[in-house]
Order: C-alpha cells, then structure tokens, then sequence
C-alpha cells in the first residue's frame, strides 16, 4: 500500500520534472507570449496587447534594424520593456528630436543596440538612456496574437527614424 | 523410403525457413524497441541537461590573465575550471566582492569573468575611466579584474547593467590542487570609495 503510494508520488515527480524542463527549453529557446503594457509602441502594439515574442533570433544573433524586440530594462533587470531597434552597433543614429533645428548625430558603440519606441512623444528609450547592450536583449516580436481585429505580423517603424547604412 | 526421407528433409528445411523468420522478426522487434526507448531517453535527457544547465549550475574554463592570482595564477600552462552557479543569481542578488560571469557589453557572444566590486548607489574611484569617479546608476554594478591593466573591465566601459549577469563563482575545481571555494573578497588598492549606505541622501529625482 505504501509502496504503490511512493511508486505513484514517484512517477509524478518525474513525470512533472520532465515537462517543466520541457517548458523551459521551449521558453527559453522557441518562444514565450507577453502582454505588453504601457503607451510607448502605439499605434503598432496598444496597451494590453498579447503578441508572442520568439527566441530563436536573439540566440543566432539574427536581430535586425526595424525589429521590435523585448529587451531587460537596463535599470531594474526583473523588468523587461518593448521598444524597436533603430540602431545596430556601427550605425548612425539621429540624438535629437524631430522638433529640434538642430540635428545631432551618433554611432551605435559595439555589442549595442539603439532602441526606440514608435510613439516618440510617449517612450523613453535611447534618446533618454544611451545604447543598450545587445546581450539584454530577449526577443523578438513577430506575432501580434490579442486582440483579434489586430491580429497578425506587426507592421513597420511609423517615425521613420531609421537612417539605412550605405 | 526415399519419399519419406523427401519429405523429412523438406519439413526440416521449411521449419529452418520458419525458425529464421520468427529470428529476424524477433530481432527488428527488438531494433524497434532499442529506436523507441533511444528516441524517448533522448527526449528526457536533453531537456532536462539543458534546465540543469541554465538554472542550476555549469562549469567552464576560465581563458586570459585578468584575474591574476585568483584565476589562473599559472598562466599559460593551466587554465582553472570553476563551477558557476545560476541558481545564486537568478534574482540579479550579488554581493561586492563575488567573481562573477557575465556576457560581455563589447561582444554579446562572449562571456567574460570578473569582480563585482559596486552596487547600485555605490560611488568608485576609477583607473583609466573618462571620469575620475562614477557613481553607479541604479540597476548597474562596477566589475573590475583582479589583474588591473590587464583587464577589459568597467574602467574601460563603465557601469554594466545587472541583466548581464551570467553566474557566480563558487568554485575552483581543476586542477585539483586548486581545489577551494570562492568566496566574496576585496582585493586591495580597493576601487570602492564609498559604500552607498555611508553616502549623503540624496534628493529624489525622476
């Protein structure tokens, strides 16, 4: 009787290790849902939106200029923020605002990324904090899935903000 | 008696026929089984050396001088291998003084190994920084090598955030006469000026 009890309370500790570390290689390394929260990616992502974040791109290091990526804030690590990539290291990037008449410009250092969000008014980002590291990175967004109207790929940078390398 | 002796022969011969069927269906039963059993240990197995790894604890080798004598006193003859904890920083909870992985600002593909020698708040005298003293920003630590000059550390770019943090240090584990536990330690010439619980309160800003 105490046997099959411990045989059974056995068989469910493995079976409950087995598919957590499932879980966790498929977050980890695939892909995880977030629901982003906050006004600095309107229009493309609105407050509440659940879009599904993939892995795959920050591991092969595929991340390019125009992606949207969810990144580790570099000020408080347990909190992660959703912003597009401008910049990428070498890259020239506009410091200043659009209302600005004088424009000022900088190069994106090595191992970092400049992040921007679309509703620039609303967003602090680069322009406020400097280059991110690359490594903060956690991945990157390619699916909006809720709510239903909005559903599919994001669309493009809408500030037109990103200067093209020539 | 030729005819019976035909007959012996052909049963004999078609029992051999039957006994090798019945072998080779034993033994791609078996191959069956042997592909089954491999496929699913190969789906328990990895996952779960993967999770051990990530969250758990790994070991690595540690390459270059900069933590001369901690790591590596021997230089190029033997590199130390120590055991790096996940499991300790998984809440982004370090200590001054603790050896710590990280994955480099400069190069996001590499992974490099110093001492955490400021907090958030703490203010640090600097060797080679573009300013002379820097205090750390919230969320950030100052690492530096224990080897200085020879040491690719936040003298060269600054405060690095806690999310890079990788792993702690807690043992050296080949060769084994270096065998030890790490623990948390300041060398001296110490960069650290002031601790930022001895530093004036400052005014709340956004």
């Amino acid at each position: 009787m105490l046997r099959r009890a411990v045989g059974k309370s056995l068989a469910f500790a493995g079976f409950t290790i087995q598919y957590g570390c499932i879980a966790h290689c498929t977050l980890e390394y695939i892909g995880e849902l977030v629901v982003c929260s906050g006004p600095s990616m309107e229009p493309t992502i609105i407050n509440h939106d659940l879009v599904f974040s993939e892995r795959l791109s920050r591991h092969f290091y595929t991340i390019k200029k125009g992606d949207i990526v969810i990144v580790k804030s570099p000020f408080d690590p347990r909190m992660n923020i959703c912003k597009r990539v401008i910049g990428l290291e070498g890259d020239k990037v506009c410091t200043s605002s659009p209302s600005d008449t004088f424009k000022t410009h900088t190069y994106v250092p090595k191992g970092h990324v400049w992040l921007e969000g679309d509703n620039l008014r609303n967003s602090t980002d680069s322009r406020a904090y400097g280059p991110v590291p690359y490594a903060l990175i956690r991945g990157r967004v390619c699916l909006k899935l809720w709510p239903p109207p909005s559903f599919g790929r994001l669309s493009k940078s809408p500030t037109g903000r990103i200067i093209p390398r020539d | 008696m030729a005819a019976m002796c035909s007959h012996v022969r052909s049963s004999s011969f078609r029992v051999k026929c039957c006994r090798r069927q019945v072998g080779m269906a034993q033994s791609s039963a078996f191959g069956r089984r042997c592909a089954r059993a491999f496929v699913s240990g190969f789906f328990v197995a990895v996952p779960v050396t993967v999770t051990v790894l990530d969250r758990l604890a790994y070991i690595a080798r540690v390459e270059g001088a900069s933590m001369q004598p901690s790591l590596n006193p021997e230089g190029q003859t033997t590199s130390d291998v120590v055991l790096l904890s996940r499991w300790s920083v998984r809440d982004y909870q370090v200590q001054r003084g603790d050896i710590v992985s990280l994955l480099s600002p400069k190069n996001p593909q590499q992974k490099i190994i110093k001492r955490v020698i400021g907090l958030e708040g703490d203010l640090v005298k600097t060797r080679g920084y573009k300013n002379r003293y820097v205090k750390v920003p919230d969320g950030h630590f100052w690492i530096e090598g224990d080897h200085h000059g020879h040491s690719l550390d936040s003298n060269s770019f600054g405060p690095v955030s806690l999310g890079l943090v990788h792993g702690r240090a807690s043992h050296i584990i080949w060769p084994p006469h270096r065998w030890q536990r790490i623990t948390p330690s300041i060398p001296g010439g110490c960069a650290l000026l002031l601790h930022r619980d001895r530093l004036p309160p400052s005014d709340q800003d956004d």
